[in-house]
């Protein structure tokens, strides 16, 4: 076996041995239990002082809900203003200049909902003081944010009837201060050992061996690259992000990058095992997405290891596989694996262009997101599972003849509006704005003309990339085909709508079906209990989800990868 | 809401001490003691001279070095705009420029085969900044490294072989080699002889 393949094995295994004792870790913090770094509660009580908040403060949904929408309206209008003025303030060593409106606006919210979808490149886009006031930072308490609203859906779920699910506050900061700021810095620490950059010269002038000009741009990108991956952010420091050779330098840091990306996730599945005292439950969620993670791995190795039929055409060697769009350092096999793993999670970093993958990666890249809950963002992925579970829940209650119940819960009609609007909003949003775009494309091409042609590939490829944006975007995943011409009035506006909605509804509505299922009475478990810790009911639950999230797509996906598939492979 | 937004506000600022201020510099700081550079990019010299970082690819055209891959960043290894090509498997165009650079590779290096030309000296790279090129697409240059230097190809061979970096721990990821740092290994020979 060659040692690529071995490289990707063991970064898979590190994830799944680390994240057990990981989510066990998690789940202590979230219920408030002693833990090893308990040294940090006085920085926190101080905080919590000056900053007039009381942690202890039982929340009911509703008020933990406009905390929540509060502070992430603050946050929006934090990011434009230092956007806009970013050529005013210091750290600007390079001189960049200011964001237009409409890109600020897409920048601003696509940081604070947690995609990191970028129009604008890392190099020129931004100063070093928004990407740390700004991009860095809104990295950390977004990703606080989802698993804040995860950890009071956790708090619902375990009581038995309750009005309060716990201290919005508290959360955020401990999210904060327990999980991302430690496991950042250790990340941090291996990527400066390893040649990441860490300082605040602006470029680096150099006259090359050949005595060619040479500009590096550099500065302090150990620091934003670590939570990054860890709050499945995923925007890049640079502008390819971390296929770029100083953001990944080496093979390790792709695979602590790779790890950082998924760790996260996949221990808050086994949190919730611990939390709720279901360990059971926690093993068949994470069995059914480990499950459908790994087929797309499979999918995606082989047709990039193997390489591009239409190059092997050509009579040269492509034992290497395909290496458009990827690195040397860490070949075709680490570049699979990468886009399986950002695209399950919200994360949408990648280390090679997904733009250039074959064409079956790329729908494999694209239904990862489009099905949007195998693992998914820190917090959100979990809660967007749940709301299939709900659904599922009621199926199988329906198909069996019992009273559809989850956790000692009745699921009612109510919980199930609330479940199928958000399991839906997310195929509308997708299709609806793929469809708008094809519409300007072919009927407005004066429009698009003007906007700079948006497509750098032509035919089937050129939907792909179109269709690949939104459900970036929808999934607030914020990888791209980035060959698309997207810094333009239109795309920022769209997406940018397209985030919000993607970002807020499903996290309303989560935690409103939480809330709603919190307050009901508790019924004890009986022989009529449909059970939903067993392996039919993750097989079921695995179909609702395929048939409800990834057969929407088929049709557009026919057009899209799979009509470039037999174009290229018949 | 007003309060939240008071509480908001305040957070936020709690927020930029601890990660904006403390977590930089405490990686800074690190930076200075642990890092190859000080924090900077890596660099690599020749005669005291700085000729490159050490991660980060450059344009080599002349026949008396190691070429690296082709490059989409700006005019090529533009290190302040890094860029893949983006181009799809089926585009046409990203083909026919395929094409046109294998043709361009075998006139340069009228010794080989067309079956001996690596697919990744054709494609261009992630990151248009690419560093390195593999084991076996260092070897096929050899002779003509050679023929242009004057010197024996066993020479220029041992010095490719020395600069063969294994994967990691010995098994995981693939092998490679620094196309910069084997130059300037080159240059090197060259003047001690």
């Amino acid at each position: 076996m060659n040692t690529e393949l071995i490289g990707s094995i063991a970064q898979i295994v590190l994830m799944v041995v680390l994240a057990y004792p990981l989510g066990k870790y998690i789940a202590k913090v979230y219920k408030g239990e002693k833990t090893c770094l308990d040294f940090l509660a006085p920085v926190e009580r101080w905080i919590f002082k000056i900053c007039g908040i009381n942690p202890n403060e039982e929340m009911s949904w509703k008020s933990f809900l406009k905390a929540l929408l509060t502070i992430n309206l603050f946050w929006f209008f934090w990011g434009m203003i230092l956007l806009w003025t970013q050529q005013y303030l210091p750290l600007n060593p390079d001189g960049n200049g200011g964001q237009s409106s409409h890109l600020s606006f897409n920048t601003c919210i696509s940081f604070m909902v947690n995609c990191n979808l970028q129009h604008y490149s890392g190099e020129s886009g931004l100063t070093y003081f928004t990407q740390l006031f700004v991009i860095m930072l809104f990295q950390f308490i977004t990703a606080a944010t989802g698993m804040a609203a995860l950890a009071g859906i956790f708090k619902a779920m375990a009581a038995k009837t309750t009005n309060t699910i716990g201290n919005f506050w508290n959360l955020l900061l401990k999210s904060c201060t327990r999980i991302l700021l430690p496991m950042s810095l250790i990340v941090g620490f291996i990527l400066i050992i390893e040649g990441t950059p860490m300082g605040f010269d602006g470029k680096m002038k150099l006259t090359t061996l050949e005595g060619n000009e040479q500009l590096i741009s550099q500065g302090p990108a150990a620091a934003v690259i670590p939570i990054k991956q860890l709050g499945t952010n995923g925007g890049g420091y640079f502008g390819v992000n971390s296929s770029h050779p100083l953001e990944n330098p080496t093979y390790l840091t792709n695979m602590v990058e790779c790890w950082s990306i998924l760790i996260l996730p996949m221990a808050m599945v086994f949190a919730l095992g611990f939390y709720l005292k279901r360990k059971k439950l926690s093993y068949t969620i994470f069995g059914v997405m480990l499950f459908a993670y790994l087929a797309s791995v499979g999918i995606n190795t082989y047709y990039e290891t193997k390489g591009n039929p239409m190059i092997s055409q050509m009579g040269i060697d492509q034992g290497a596989g395909a290496m458009e769009g990827k690195e040397t350092r860490l070949g075709p096999a680490a570049t699979a694996l990468w886009s399986c793993t950002t695209t399950v999670t919200s994360n949408g970093s990648v280390n090679g262009m997904h733009d250039s993958t074959m064409p079956l990666s790329g729908m494999m890249e694209m239904l990862n997101m489009q099905i949007n809950t195998w693992f998914g963002g820190v917090g959100v992925g979990f809660m967007n599972y749940y709301a299939f579970l709900i659904i599922a829940v009621f199926i199988s209650g329906l198909m069996v003849g019992r009273t559809p119940e989850f956790l000692g819960k009745k699921v009612e009609a109510r919980e199930m509006k609330v479940a199928t609007i958000v399991a839906l909003t997310h195929p509308f949003v997708i299709l609806i704005g793929t469809a708008v775009a094809c519409y300007y494309w072919v009927y407005n091409p004066a429009f698009v003309e003007a906007e700079g042609g948006w497509l750098n590939n032509p035919g089937f490829h050129g939907l792909s990339e179109m269709l690949y944006e939104y459900t970036s975007s929808s999934a607030n995943n914020g990888s791209g085909f980035e060959g698309l011409g997207d810094n333009t009035w239109f795309w920022n506006f769209t997406t940018g709508l397209a985030l919000i909605i993607s970002r807020y509804l499903p996290i309303v509505g989560q935690v409103a079906i939480a809330g709603l299922l919190a307050q009901k009475k508790f019924i004890p478990e009986s022989a009529g209990t449909l059970k939903t810790d067993t392996v039919t009911f993750a097989v079921m639950t695995f179909s609702v989800i395929f048939i409800v999230a990834a057969l929407s797509f088929f049709p557009a996906l026919t057009l899209g990868p799979i009509a470039e598939y037999f174009s290229i492979y018949m | 809401m007003i309060s939240n937004l008071f509480k908001s506000f305040k957070l936020t600022i709690a927020f930029c001490i601890l990660f904006s201020v403390s977590y930089i510099f405490i990686l800074w700081l690190f930076a200075q003691v642990a890092s190859p550079n000080k924090g900077n990019a890596d660099v690599v010299e020749l005669n005291g001279r700085i000729v490159g970082a050490a991660n980060v690819g450059q344009q080599f055209t002349k026949d008396i070095y190691f070429w690296g891959r082709p490059s989409h960043a700006g005019d090529g290894y533009d290190a302040s705009s890094s860029s893949g090509s983006n181009k799809g498997p089926s585009n046409e165009e990203h083909l026919a420029d395929v094409q046109a650079r294998i043709d361009t590779f075998l006139v340069y290096h009228p010794y080989l085969k067309r079956e001996q030309v690596p697919a990744e000296m054709v494609t261009a790279s992630a990151s248009g900044l690419d560093p390195d090129i593999s084991p076996k697409a260092a070897y096929i240059q050899v002779q003509r490294v050679a023929q242009a230097r004057g010197i024996s190809p066993d020479k220029v061979m041992a010095l490719v072989n020395a600069h063969v970096e294994g994967p990691l721990l010995g098994i995981f990821g693939p092998e490679k080699v620094n196309v910069l740092k084997l130059n300037v290994a080159l240059e090197k020979l060259e003047t001690k002889e």
